[in-house]
């Protein structure tokens, strides 16, 4: 039995506390260390991947208890791949928080980054119902921390409406779990798998009601339409980075919805299609209501949100039939829509931040630095609508060509191809008002002093004030380290579209390995070589 | 039993609910509150209801499963209280920061939220008065 599984909880977990405990009044320290431990684990995650490609599922038994009475990690392709998205989306929004100065607003960003980390690692990795609950709540309390990082008023009630939103989701989650178990006896996934697959078809009315309620504490966390309406205030009033890196944080409850559907309650259980029926048409709204959301906002901000509440509907169209074309196109579009809309919220937040913390899509004169930000929200434009040459592209075509024969087609295929129009002429309408109107006005009496000396880098200040609801552009410690972060995540979406290929391969074998869920109780429950 | 404990869980959760629909944050507060007793009393009867059986093995003496009660739903609510109690906490910070900087103790966004201020210029002497005042 290998400890490397545990690594990416561990480390984050011990990390964290250590920073606030020595740590705390030295931001230097804290950066640091913070980047140390987010390279770390980008490395752990590639090793782990490395692991994972010889198509194996890899259990890690904590305490080496035998498998449905102790608590099991487990890391097949899908977990890795998380882990890997995860750590790769983290590291470069990181590097963006320090380069414009978002770490400076407030205490202990950098160790609630790192339980930010540890919750989402270890939701990934878990194998464990009950334990997934936890880590759900770790990630949670770490976003709730972030979220209302910097403060003021705005942000702090769209915190408690987030905190509210998800308390209830929590308590959801909570029933949902007592429910199965009250069923199945157990709560260790693999096990639960076996006895719902053996339990008579007339017995399973409370099993399906445990079923739905566990899809729809997943779809609040996914924020898939009737359960969205948490979202684009919260993500609007988070700052810049923290909302780039809850990119994953809505992948978390796709996640979560994969792993239960395919394992737990494959198509061709008790369960039957019941999470087909609800989930194909919903992503459908989900995917309308969220480009149309992306025309309708007035503020950039909440253009990212919708379009973040768009890609959800996109990927969930993709996945709804949990079959092997449709996951791989779906995880393909995951992969995409992670670094994109990240990508999406730090432009948005280098914007405001030039045009003085407004944020609104308004006339407001030429901000500096124009062609670089705006050469960048062009590029990210095109990967959220989804326009050749950028990855967007080729996973709406692989959705589009995995749902070539099903019975909803016509439906599918206009859903996503309007709605990229819609989306497309938001875009132009945003660019347009924001780099092209803008240079029809007088420039701003402060912004003409770019090409100045720049002011000399002296010792970092420990804190700014507080209640800014954005970054100022001159409280920014390095700008480059700003736009090379921006470009980072851009350069993952090129890469993803260069190595389409092998890329599409790998995710191909991993949805095989998920629609095979029998592998998972053979590696958890029967070969327990490493306990007695 | 049965009927005691299923009503009782039935009447905390629909009045956790009814609270938590309400508008203002200390309502919310509340009934999420109560949501949380009434999860947390229904996790402990997933392991079925039983009285005068400890959920702890005693002894090396004949041990017989039908002499036990569950315990993995008590170790489950154990879990579930700490993490909800240190929730509500969370909550209540948030709701009384948000309280007092903001002013008023309404749940909902305000309008500033959705709705585009006008911009702020020199020449607007009105507006600028609007912001001191």
């Amino acid at each position: 039995m290998t400890h490397w599984l545990i690594v990416p909880v561990l480390l984050p977990a011990l990390l964290g506390p250590l920073m606030v405990l020595w740590m705390r009044h030295d931001l230097l320290q804290q950066r640091v260390f913070g980047v140390i431990g987010s390279l770390l684990i980008l490395a752990v995650a590639l090793k782990l991947n490395t692991m994972a490609a010889d198509g194996d599922v890899h259990v890690y038994r904590l305490g080496n208890w035998p498998a449905p009475f102790g608590i099991v990690l487990m890391l097949d392709r899908l977990a890795a791949l998380m882990l890997l998205l995860t750590a790769v989306l983290a590291l470069a929004v990181q590097l963006y928080a320090i380069g414009s100065g978002w770490d400076r607003k407030g205490w202990h960003f950098h160790s609630l980054w790192l339980f930010q980390l540890m919750g989402l690692n270890g939701a990934f990795l878990t194998g464990d119902a009950f334990n997934l609950f936890v880590f759900f709540e770790i990630l949670l309390i770490a976003s709730y921390g972030l979220m209302i990082h910097g403060g003021g008023p705005m942000r702090l009630r769209a915190g408690v409406q987030y905190i509210s939103y998800n308390l209830a989701g929590s308590t959801l989650f909570l029933a949902a779990l007592g429910t199965l178990y009250a069923v199945t006896g157990t709560l260790n996934m693999a096990d639960m798998a076996e006895r719902v697959a053996m339990m008579p078809a007339e017995d399973t009315a409370l099993l399906r009601t445990g079923a739905v309620l566990l899809l729809l504490v997943f779809a609040i966390k996914a924020a898939i339409v009737p359960l969205h309406f948490w979202l684009p205030s919260t993500y609007a009033n988070a700052p810049g980075p923290v909302a780039a890196l809850f990119a994953i944080m809505t992948k978390v409850g796709v996640y979560a919805i994969i792993r239960f559907f395919t394992l737990v309650f494959p198509q061709d259980s008790v369960i039957e299609t019941i999470a087909t029926d609800l989930i194909l048409p919903t992503a459908l709204i989900t995917l309308t209501l969220g480009q149309i959301g992306v025309l309708g906002t007035r503020s950039l901000t909440r253009l990212a949100s919708f379009a973040a509440i768009a890609s959800i509907g996109t990927l969930m169209i993709a996945v709804a039939r949990f079959d092997t074309p449709g996951l791989t196109a779906g995880l393909y579009y995951l992969i995409h829509s992670t670094l994109a809309g990240g990508a999406l919220f730090l432009v948005v937040d280098l914007i405001a931040a030039r045009r003085g913390g407004d944020f609104w899509l308004r006339l407001r004169p030429a901000i500096r630095n124009t062609g670089l930000v705006s050469a960048l929200f062009f590029a990210t434009g095109i990967a959220i609508v989804g326009l050749p040459p950028l990855s967007g592209f080729l996973g709406k075509l692989m959705i589009l060509s995995a749902r070539q024969a099903d019975p909803w087609m016509p439906a599918i295929w206009s859903v996503i191809l309007v709605t990229s129009l819609i989306a497309l002429v938001a875009f132009a309408r945003a660019g347009s008002i924001l780099f092209w109107k803008s240079h029809e006005m007088d420039p701003e009496p402060g912004n003409d002093t770019d090409e100045g000396e720049p002011p000399a880098p002296g010792p970092i200040p420990t804190k700014l004030e507080t209640d800014e609801p954005i970054q100022d552009v001159d409280d920014s410690a390095a700008p480059w380290l700003s736009f090379m972060a921006t470009g980072t995540l851009l350069a993952g979406s090129v890469a993803l579209t260069l190595f389409a290929g092998p890329v599409t391969r790998y995710l191909q074998d991993t949805a095989i390995q998920l629609n095979t869920p029998e592998l998972y109780h053979e590696s958890v429950l029967r070969r327990q070589e490493g306990s007695r | 039993m049965e009927l005691l404990v299923a009503s009782a869980i039935g009447a905390t959760a629909a009045a956790g609910t009814y609270l938590i629909l309400r508008l203002r944050t200390f309502a919310v507060v509340l009934g999420m509150t109560m949501l949380t007793y009434a999860i947390n009393a229904f996790l402990f009867t997933t392991g079925r209801l039983v009285v005068h059986m400890p959920p702890i093995l005693h002894g090396h003496a004949q041990v017989d499963v039908a002499d036990y009660t569950d315990p993995l739903p008590q170790a489950l609510v154990l879990t579930a209280i700490v993490i909800s109690f240190g929730m509500t906490a969370v909550v209540v910070m948030m709701a009384l920061g948000a309280f007092i900087e903001s002013g008023d103790d309404h749940i909902d966004m305000p309008d500033d939220d959705r709705i585009m201020p006008k911009l702020k210029t020199v020449d607007d002497p009105a507006l600028t008065e609007d912001e001191t005042a």
